[in-house]
Formats: structure tokens, C-alpha cells, sequence
């Protein structure tokens, strides 16, 4: 038959064509000159920046979908009206990945190689950080300031281009040991935990910071992300008699474990709630009046709390988000998490001593207790060669009327037991 | 369901030569010649093209885009699994995915844990999602419709705490990272070329044994199981059988595909395998054309560019656009595009036709 022999042909062409090959792998960026000769400068010159960011628009997780918001109105203002990062108008690209590891990969190559963007300045997430840190540390891409409590982004020497920024869930864990120690130091604790990677991290941090102190777990129950609900977690968790409760718990979870501690009248231990579910929007629906005096701790701003109504950059933020985002809500912490971030890059790119891709790594990684004004007083960033963790100080909050309020000092988890990772 | 019936009579119409053809005077001239020989072949000449356009585009590709067309590959031949089951044996899956999670998981499994040489995990992922895809045929032999969709949708389901619970195996919620296969020095290809290649050598493969299937007596027994068990039943076929072979063939792709997303990825975790990717796979062959030769590499195509596309259109809520683009494109071709195609070379062939007519 013709036919099959015409496809024959060109089969045969086609394996002859493939068998010539490869590309020059050249990628489209220059490089230095002078002092930092030979340095990547791929997306920036004297007048421009190129960032690009990774994050979940759609899908399971896009509540945190405003984060970037937060960061275009901290760059729009510095663009118009500070000329930018050291006279480099900053481009901040958004990609979403729906909260999935494969089109985080996609993503991150689009923004990469399409996009030609300096650094990834953000990527959310566990799973879409882990499937495109090979590829960026490949690249030699820094992927600056990711947006996971995770404890790997630091603790792993195969990846220097790929950093975190917020405190991870181990320090938030030896922040609540030491929060006992001082205020209960004989407590016996009953945990409610996330049976994923975030749930371990966090009670393994405690548990390694109360070993040799006289706080005891007494029972800890797991869920799977899965399930229904916690309560029957709970009904086990109230019969061991603990006077501390440490709810490990992501929002959906933490406001079902708040509402079941409301409804056991018969059971009042003190209720620790982690960082994640600490959102106002989490506590309200259990009803303010059940959640008073529950615990938690933070290291931002917190836009509804009345005592930074007179702060500076309170309300420089709350006057630039109406102007550049008129359509964000300045109350969503999550905006004022996104301008935090963005103002830690302004001042890690400031520090940069070679505006190169080489030079931001570097810089993010010899961070000296550098300040930025949205966090709270006293939590500063520090990284050195064998610490990749720039925020590690949190404050305790409790629950009060209607709104967090801070209570004692800040506690610096490297202070009071050494750096992560021994 | 009456989509897929009207599919595969659009793709019969395309695919057999119309015998009026053949019986025409062979023109005269060597110009009218090659143009007659263009006109009769030119399904071959387009799969030609469409080779060497998938060959010679690596090169040309920046590594970005080229990492596109893998992974529509690695959808195409999932896709090329369910259209067996839903297009051609008339069976609902809502469970897709989880196939596709056994080949990955497998794939992930093999390589981190015993340390296989990558190329013999696709046989194994494969013969893996098939045994698996046999015994979960069973329920498939007793239900049907609705009922059958919400088992399958259970198995969707469950997945994904399963592969967290066995961390020491699975890595947990953490998922495994993997070195990606590289190139063999001698063809001297970048590795995402070389997975490139790799994806094409597997999807031609898995169209290839699909045809093949379709054309012999198993095919023809699946069509009749489709359009009505108990014409097929008198007929000598026994349905139970054929559905239960139906599941497993599509899941063997499905964990094929599993597999090359492995190679390609290079990292797995449960999240990546939610009911959301055995729905949008769904959603992928029913646009692209139930029951239809190219449904899967057009669903391929659309699972993949349509919701970076959508994003562009509106960063706001890209899910949203999604949804809209997938009702428009069943609203304008209620066939799929394969089914939009075949229209418009029917069309084509009508018109070709007249003109030799009015010509002669």
C-alpha cells in the first residue's frame, strides 16, 4: 500500500532528523562586569527589576491568593514614589499554580526562561516549593523568601539559591515549650495534630524544646486533612485531663477544635492555637465570647489590632494599599504579610554588594538583624553560612474581647536554644 | 450516551475512504497526478507532518515550552486510557487520576527506594496500574451510570490519604524527589529533550496499540458492549469480561502516563494527585472528543495551555475562565474538537467532491 509506505519514508526521515543534536543550553541573560565580573544579570539592568511569583490563584488554597496583592502595592509604591529599589523600577509577574506541584514546575520555567525574571520571589506552598527547587538551584535562580513554614528550606546545603522567610513550624513549636516554661512549667499537654509534614514539624519542635523540663504530654491524636471532623479527637483528648491544649491544627480543623473545647464545659486547659488557624476569620464563627483567653503567637502586624493604629508604617500601608489596591481589603493580614515580605526584599536587594543573581543570594544569606518596619518590635531578620532561617522571634498573643493582643516580650528561639538543626 | 455514539460516527466517517475515490480516471498530467496523490493520501501526509513537526520542534523550542509538550504527552496518553474506557467501552470513570498516582507512585517508588534503571519502570508501572485497574473492573462488571461514577470517584477519593499514610514508602505528604533521567552522552541532547523524546516514543506507542486494539475483534466487541449489552451479549460477547479488560487497559495507560510525569517532574506528592486531576481529565477527553482517534492529544493540549491561558485572560479567577471555555467548546462542538475537526473535513471532502464533480 502507498500509504503505509509514504509514512514509512517519513518515519524514517523523522529518526534521521532526531539523531542530529542537542542545543547550546545559552541562556538569554548576561553577565557582570567589574568587581562582580561574571555574575548572572539576567533580568535586571540600572533601571529594572524582573521579579516572578509563584502562587495559588485558584483551587484549594487561593485564600492565600491576596499575599501578592499585598507585594504589588508595596512595589507600585516604592516604583512611583521612591524610584524604585536603588533606582530599579521592580516587575512583579504572578503566576498561579492552582496549589499544584506540576504546574508549579511549569510555572516556575515560564517565568524562568519565558519571562527572564531575576529571581522567583516567592513560591507558595510545601509541595510547589520541593518539586521546583531542583530546577531553580539548577539554574542557579535565587528563589528568595518562600512562602512555607517548613524547616528543609534551611537546614539543606544542596540548595543555596532557595531560602524561606517566615519563623518555620519547628521554631513556632519551641516558642509555645517556652511559653510553658515560664507560665506552666509543670504542664501536663494534650495535643491535637495534622497528621502531614506541618504537624510534625511543629511537635517535634516542642517536644525537643521540653525535653528535660518538667512539661509532659500526656496524649497527642492526629487527623488526616481528609476527615470529616476532630471531635471525636477531641472527646479523647478532654478524658486525659491535661491543663494545656496545643492545637496543631490548619484553619478548617482549628475552628472545629475551638468549638468542641467551647462545648466541654467539664474541660479548661489552657488552649494554645498555632499561627496558621489564629486568623480572626478562624475565631469568629466559633463566637468571640468561647475563645477568650486562647493563645497564640505572631511576628507581623496585625492590621485590626488598634494598638498600631498610630504606627508609621501601619499606616503608610494601610494609605498605599487603598491607593495602588483599592480593591484589597488593608484588614486581610495576609495583604499586610505580602507588603512585610516585600519590604524584606527591598532591603535584602539594598544590602546586595553585586546587583546580581550571585549577589541577592549571597545577601539573603548574610542578613545582620536587619529591621523591617512591619514586623513587630524586636523580630529582625538574621541568616549567616550555617543558619537559613531569617525570622525566628515570635510573640505570644492572647484573645481578648474581639481582636489578638500582645503579651510579654518577643521570644527568640535562637537566644534561648541555639540554632535549628542540632 | 449519545455524545460518544455521535463521536465515533463523525470518526468513521473520516476514517474510511470513500469508495468513489478510487474509481476516478487517473488524470493525465504528472501536476495532476501529485495533486490527486495529495488529495487521496492526505491523512498520511498530515500524520507525516505532524511527526516532524513533534521531531524537529525540540530544537527549535526554548527548554520552557518544550517541557510543555511533554507533559501534553504525558495527558495524551492518559487520555488515550480513558477514552478506551468512557469513548469506546461506554464506561464512566471519575478515577482517572488515581491510576495515573499508581503509575507515579510506582514509578517514584522504584526509582528511590530499589534504585531501578528508570526505562524498566514503565513496563512495570504500567503492568502495575493494569492489575490493579483489573481488580477495580470488577465493580464495573455489576454497575453502571451514575452508580459506577461514584465508585470510581471513591477510589479518586481515597487515594490521597492512602499515599500519606505510608510515609516510610511513600514519603508521606512530603511526597519523594527524584533525579530526572539524562540524556546518554552519545545523542549529545539536553535532558528536557531527552524526556521529550522519551514522551513521544511512548506516546506514539500507546496510539499505535490503541489502533491496533480498536481494529481487531476486542475493539468491535467493545463498540457493541457500548451501544448495547444485550445486542453484544447475543452476539457472543460477554460484557462483564470486556468491561473489566476495559478498566484495566485504561488504567495501564494511566500509569504509563504516571510514569513519564515521574521522569518529566522529577518529584511526587499526594496533593498532585487530588479528584481535581481525575475531573480535569475528564474534562479533557470529553472537549477534545470522546471516542475519537485525536481526542486525547487535543484533550492533551487543552488540559495543558488553556488554563495558563485563561490565566492571562484574568488573573482574578483563572478557574472561572476555565469553566467558561470548557461550556463554549461543548456549546460549538458538542463532538469535542476531534469532532469539530472531522466536521470541518467533511466538509472539506463535500466540497472537493462537487468541484470533481462539476470539473467532470
Amino acid at each position: 500500500m502507498r500509504g503505509t509506505a509514504v509514512s514509512a519514508a517519513v518515519l524514517l526521515a523523522a529518526t534521521t532528523a532526531a539523531a542530529c543534536g542537542g542545543r547550546d543550553d545559552g541562556d538569554g541573560g548576561g553577565t557582570a562586569s567589574g568587581a562582580c565580573e561574571g555574575q548572572q544579570t539576567t533580568g535586571i539592568t540600572d533601571s529594572t527589576l524582573k521579579l516572578g511569583g509563584i502562587y495559588p490563584l485558584s483551587g484549594p488554597a487561593s485564600a492565600y491568593g491576596a499575599i501578592p496583592k499585598g507585594i504589588q502595592a508595596y512595589f507600585d509604591y516604592v516604583n512611583a514614589e521612591k524610584g524604585g529599589i536603588d533606582g530599579r523600577k521592580v516587575e512583579f509577574t504572578v503566576r498561579d499554580d492552582g496549589y499544584q506541584p506540576p504546574k508549579a514546575v511549569e510555572e516556575a520555567r515560564r517565568l524562568v526562561e519565558q519571562e527572564q525574571v531575576f529571581a522567583l520571589f516567592q513560591t507558595l506552598g510545601t509541595p510547589s516549593t520541593t518539586a521546583t527547587w531542583d530546577y531553580t538551584n539548577q539554574r542557579k535562580v535565587p528563589q528568595i523568601f518562600v512562602a512555607t513554614g517548613a524547616s528543609k528550606w534551611g537546614a539543606d546545603d544542596k540548595h543555596p539559591w532557595t531560602i524561606g522567610w517566615q519563623p518555620n513550624y519547628l521554631s513556632e513549636g519551641r516558642v509555645y515549650a517556652q511559653y510553658l516554661k515560664q507560665e506552666k512549667p509543670e504542664a501536663k499537654v494534650a495535643v491535637l495534630f495534622q497528621n502531614d509534614d506541618f504537624g510534625e514539624d511543629l511537635l517535634g519542635g516542642f517536644k525537643k524544646a521540653i525535653e528535660g523540663s518538667k512539661i509532659k504530654i500526656v496524649q497527642e491524636k492526629s487527623y488526616e486533612v481528609t476527615d470529616p471532623s476532630v471531635e471525636a479527637q477531641m472527646r479523647d483528648l478532654a478524658g486525659s485531663g491535661a491543663d494545656v491544649f496545643l492545637n496543631i491544627t490548619t484553619p478548617k480543623f482549628g475552628s472545629q477544635a475551638l468549638a468542641a473545647d467551647a462545648k466541654m464545659t467539664d474541660w479548661n486547659p489552657l488552649h494554645v492555637l498555632n499561627n496558621v488557624a489564629a486568623s480572626v476569620t478562624v475565631l469568629k464563627p466559633v463566637g468571640f465570647k468561647n475563645v477568650q483567653g486562647v493563645v497564640s503567637s505572631t511576628y507581623y502586624k496585625d492590621p485590626n489590632d488598634p494598638q498600631w493604629d498610630d504606627d508609621a508604617e501601619m499606616k503608610l500601608y494601610k494609605a498605599k494599599m487603598k491607593q495602588y489596591e483599592p480593591g484589597a481589603d488593608p484588614a486581610v493580614p495576609y495583604h499586610a504579610y505580602g507588603w512585610a515580605v516585600a519590604s524584606s526584599f527591598h532591603k535584602a536587594m539594598e544590602a546586595a554588594k553585586c546587583k546580581t543573581r550571585e549577589g541577592l543570594r549571597d545577601s539573603v544569606h548574610n542578613l545582620n538583624n536587619v529591621e523591617v518596619p512591619m514586623l513587630l518590635p524586636g523580630v529582625t531578620m538574621k541568616t549567616g553560612p550555617d543558619d537559613g532561617f531569617p525570622i525566628e522571634s515570635m510573640q505570644m498573643m492572647e484573645f481578648k474581647g474581639e481582636r489578638w493582643s500582645l503579651v510579654g516580650e518577643v521570644i527568640d528561639t535562637r537566644k534561648e536554644f541555639g540554632p535549628l538543626g542540632d | 450516551m449519545s455524545e460518544s455514539t455521535e463521536a465515533t460516527e463523525t470518526t468513521r466517517a473520516v476514517d474510511t475512504p470513500e469508495p468513489a475515490k478510487d474509481e476516478r480516471p487517473a488524470p493525465a498530467t504528472p501536476r495532476d497526478r501529485l495533486v490527486a496523490f495529495t488529495v487521496r493520501n492526505w491523512r498520511w501526509i498530515a500524520l507525516g507532518v505532524l511527526l516532524l513537526t513533534a521531531v524537529w520542534a525540540p530544537f527549535q523550542l526554548v527548554p520552557f515550552r518544550v517541557f510543555q509538550f511533554t507533559m501534553v504527552m504525558v495527558y495524551a496518553v492518559a487520555l488515550l486510557g480513558l477514552n478506551l474506557l468512557t469513548g469506546h467501552a461506554g464506561q464512566i470513570s471519575l478515577g482517572h487520576g488515581a491510576f495515573f498516582a499508581v503509575g507515579a507512585y510506582g514509578t517514584a517508588v522504584m526509582m528511590f527506594h530499589w534504585e531501578l534503571p528508570y526505562p524498566l519502570t514503565l513496563p512495570l508501572a504500567a503492568a502495575l496500574a493494569f492489575v490493579i485497574g483489573l481488580a477495580f473492573g470488577v465493580p464495573a462488571t455489576r454497575l453502571r451510570g451514575l452508580y459506577l461514577a461514584l465508585v470510581t470517584l471513591a477510589i479518586a477519593i481515597f487515594i490521597v490519604p492512602l499515599l500519606k499514610r505510608f510515609e516510610s514508602v511513600t514519603g508521606g505528604s512530603m511526597g519523594l524527589t527524584l533525579e530526572k533521567p539524562s540524556a546518554p552522552a552519545w545523542t549529545g541532547l539536553a535532558p528536557d529533550q531527552w524526556l521529550y523524546f522519551l514522551a513521544l516514543a511512548v506516546t506514539i506507542l500507546a496510539f499505535v496499540a490503541v489502533r491496533l486494539l480498536l481494529r481487531s475483534r476486542v475493539g468491535r466487541a467493545l463498540h457493541s458492549v457500548r451501544d448495547s449489552e444485550t445486542a453484544a451479549e447475543v452476539m457472543g460477547v460477554k460484557p462483564a469480561s470486556y468491561k473489566r479488560l476495559a478498566f484495566a487497559w485504561s488504567a495501564m495507560f494511566a500509569g504509563a502516563a504516571g510514569c513519564l510525569y515521574t521522569w518529566t517532574i522529577g518529584f511526587v506528592s499526594p496533593d498532585s494527585f487530588t479528584v481535581n486531576l481525575s475531573i480535569t481529565l475528564l474534562a479533557g477527553i470529553v472537549v477534545g472528543g470522546l471516542g475519537s482517534t485525536w481526542g486525547p492529544l487535543l484533550g492533551g493540549l487543552f488540559v495543558m495551555f488553556v488554563p495558563s491561558f485563561s490565566q492571562d485572560i484574568n488573573k482574578a479567577a483563572p478557574g472561572v475562565i476555565f469553566g467558561l471555555l470548557i461550556i463554549a467548546v461543548m456549546y460549538v462542538a458538542p463532538t469535542g474538537l476531534a469532532g469539530l475537526a472531522g466536521r470541518a473535513a467533511h466538509w472539506f471532502n463535500k466540497t472537493r467532491s462537487n468541484r470533481i464533480l462539476r470539473k467532470g
